[in-house]
């Protein structure tokens, strides 16, 4: 009798490994994929969640606490929210944030939204960081930002008078350790969707756009003129990057080297990830340094401000004129454009607000 | 002891139960496109990319940055006049290694055909009724005002200009359009690749060789001074890249 149930039990095991890899899990969170915008529906692939972390109601409330909360810093000080502050769309309007003791890092803070469809799950401005879940281990323990150690910040947690029991709900266990803060915090920046832009509403039928924007749009996807398309997106890419890294022609000569202190090769040397250009309205000031303030500083390094590298990418054109010289109509509708992909509902959202 | 090894067995075949059947019928067989690169005879890869090391027809020197490619459409005829044409597209990726082989999902009878063929870029029914998520998401497409659809090709890279200046090229081709009138005028620029006669016995592995330096040369002596960049609305540049594309896929070996 006792190896018939052996038996049965290994049968049991043995089907359960092979048709799937999920663990026993005796308690089961509400499931609450993500809302996918009808625009990435139709145009884009779906968004990657790994299947060791999926979305859950209590999962994501509880990452919602954690990334508000200054718990995760040493002296209680800083959350995440901090430098990633929803009213600039999860960004940060200083140049360089300041860590705890004051220090300041070297690269401006990135706005978060529409995580989940960054393909290639390569995060930070040089792509350093392989899938969300692993970004989030970085800020805690980073001396220029929380500069706490994950075992002070898992006894805090695990001391709290909430935690333990929000764990649970989110987990199935109130015994926290820094794997499951990170899995908590990524699905709740998976939530972080953003898709409602007045350009958004246009490509839905819902709105017009002025002359000026639809003119600033001809400019951006004009070979001849902004020639903004190959990397930054368009109507059929609503996330409006291609997640790739290139030398956009900001420099000679690199103090921060981006994707080429990564990859050691020196074709690699200030390469950045293109970011998305939704919400500029609020995610001044602009690249890895933060170095322009406005977006007509922006436009005008393309149109006249380029320089030449041995990395500056291709499709930087005329570099020997500082580029493609817009006219200074073309400048502001490329700017008016540019702001119509800004989505007012999404930093208003209460949902990704510490009401 | 018995009932232990039915047991074993039992799952053994609860571990297999959710993997794949697989046929192996002899009368069936896939096909697989394996797409190699060179410089005349220099073979490429990613690896000898970002250098100035290649000289074109022109005599310019230059260098490949990013290389990737559209075909879609692969075909066999038979005697009979019966013709196949395997599922998918397949971007080829050079640049990131990715997708330089492509194994449609469909099989095909095994015998003799007496062409094999593929299209270069997309056909118009293919370029233009169809919402490509994946294409899309590896910003692949076209520009509306250029008729919309998809690219061919981006071939991109530095060359040393006649004023001993590194500077950017970017190669890429699209369907022909004229937008300099009051209503658009188009030309089609995909192109069918044949690779001749393929007696098929089996799975078989097409290797395919693009001379990447063809695209400069043959029948027509490509300047890079003169077309560097924003070719895809010239309607003459991507007239060239049509015409010059005819010679760049030879098709190497088969296997087995
Ligand atoms: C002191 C300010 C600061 C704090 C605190 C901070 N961040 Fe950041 N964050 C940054 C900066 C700066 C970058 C860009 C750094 C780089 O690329 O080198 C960044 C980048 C990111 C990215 C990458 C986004 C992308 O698209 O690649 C994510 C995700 C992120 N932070 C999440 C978090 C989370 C979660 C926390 C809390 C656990 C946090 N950050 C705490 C400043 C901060
Ligand atoms: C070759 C690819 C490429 C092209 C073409 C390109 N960009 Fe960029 N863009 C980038 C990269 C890469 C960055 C980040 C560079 C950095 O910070 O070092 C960037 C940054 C930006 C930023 C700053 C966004 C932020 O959040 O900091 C804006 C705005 C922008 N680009 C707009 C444009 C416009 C408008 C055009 C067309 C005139 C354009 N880009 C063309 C690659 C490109």
């Amino acid at each position: 009798m006792k190896t018939w149930k052996f038996y049965i039990s290994i049968f049991f095991i043995s089907s359960n490994i092979a048709c799937s890899n999920k663990d026993e899990t005796p308690y089961i969170p509400t499931p609450s994929p993500l809302n996918i915008p009808e625009l990435f529906e139709n145009n884009i692939l779906a968004p990657i969640i790994p299947v060791n972390n999926p979305q859950t109601t209590e999962g994501v409330l509880l990452g919602k606490k954690l990334f508000f909360d200054p718990i995760l810093s040493q002296d209680n000080s800083l959350a995440c929210a901090d430098c990633h502050a929803a009213e600039n769309a999860f960004s940060d309007s200083n140049r360089f944030s300041e860590g705890i003791d004051g220090s300041l890092g070297n690269r401006n803070s990135m706005p978060l939204f529409n995580l989940a469809w960054n393909y290639d799950e390569k995060f930070f401005w040089d792509g350093n960081t392989f899938s969300l879940e692993h970004q989030a281990f970085v800020p805690v323990t980073d001396p220029a930002e929380m500069k706490s150690t994950w075992n002070q910040v898992e006894q805090k947690l695990q001391q709290h008078q909430e935690y333990p029991k929000l764990f649970q709900q989110a987990f199935g266990t109130s015994i926290i350790d820094s794997t499951l803060v990170t899995k908590a915090i990524a699905q709740f920046e998976r939530t972080l969707i953003s898709s409602n832009s007045k350009f958004d509403k246009y490509l839905l039928g819902e709105v017009e756009l002025s002359p000026q924007e639809l003119n600033g749009f001809n400019v951006f996807m004009d070979e001849t003129r902004g020639d903004c398309f190959h990397c930054h997106g368009s109507d059929k890419n609503p996330l409006w990057t291609d997640q790739i890294f290139h030398n956009n022609g900001l420099d000679e000569t690199f103090s921060d080297l981006g994707l080429g202190l990564i990859t050691g090769d020196p074709a690699d040397n200030g390469k950045f990830k293109s970011p998305s250009l939704r919400n500029l309205a609020f995610t001044a000031p602009y690249m890895h340094d933060g170095r322009f303030t406005t977006l007509e500083e922006v436009i005008n390094h393309y149109s006249k401000g380029l320089k030449n590298s041995s990395t500056i990418d291709p499709l930087m054109k005329k570099v020997a004129q500082g580029g493609v010289s817009l006219t200074a109509q073309d400048k502001a509708d490329l700017k008016a454009f540019l702001l119509a992909l800004s989505d007012y509902e999404f930093i208003s959202n209460p949902a990704f607000n510490n009401q | 002891m018995i009932k232990a090894l039915t047991f074993t067995f039992i799952c053994f075949i609860s571990f297999y139960s959710c993997s794949e059947d697989k046929d192996d019928k002899v009368t069936q067989a896939n096909i697989t496109l394996n797409f190699n690169h060179s410089w005349n005879n220099t073979p490429v890869t990613n690896m000898g990319f970002n250098t100035v090391q290649f000289i074109n027809e022109n005599g310019e020197e230059l260098s490949i940055t990013k290389l990737r490619y559209l075909i879609s459409r692969i075909s066999l005829e038979n005697t009979l006049g019966e013709k196949f044409t395997l599922n998918g597209y397949n971007l080829v990726d050079v640049t990131n290694n990715s997708n330089l082989s492509f194994t449609p999902t469909n099989t095909i009878p095994t015998g003799t055909y007496n062409k094999v063929s593929f299209i270069f870029g997309f056909n118009n029914e293919d370029n233009y009724n169809n919402n490509y998520q994946d294409l899309n998401s590896a910003s692949w497409f076209v520009p509306t005002m250029l008729g919309g659809g998809y690219h061919y090709m981006q071939l991109e890279g530095k060359f040393i200009d006649n004023t001993e200046t590194e500077t950017g090229y970017a190669y890429h081709a699209i369907r022909a359009i004229d937008n300099s009138g009051t209503t658009p005028v188009f030309k089609d620029t995909f192109f069918e690749v044949n690779l001749g006669e393929i007696t098929i016995s089996n799975d078989t592995q097409l290797n395919i060789n693009m001379n990447i330096a063809e695209w400069f040369k043959n029948p027509k002596t490509w300047d890079l001074n003169i077309l560097n960049n924003m070719l895809m609305p010239n309607f003459d540049a991507q007239i060239l890249m049509f015409e010059n594309g005819q010679s760049v896929f030879k098709l190497k070996s088969i296997n087995p």
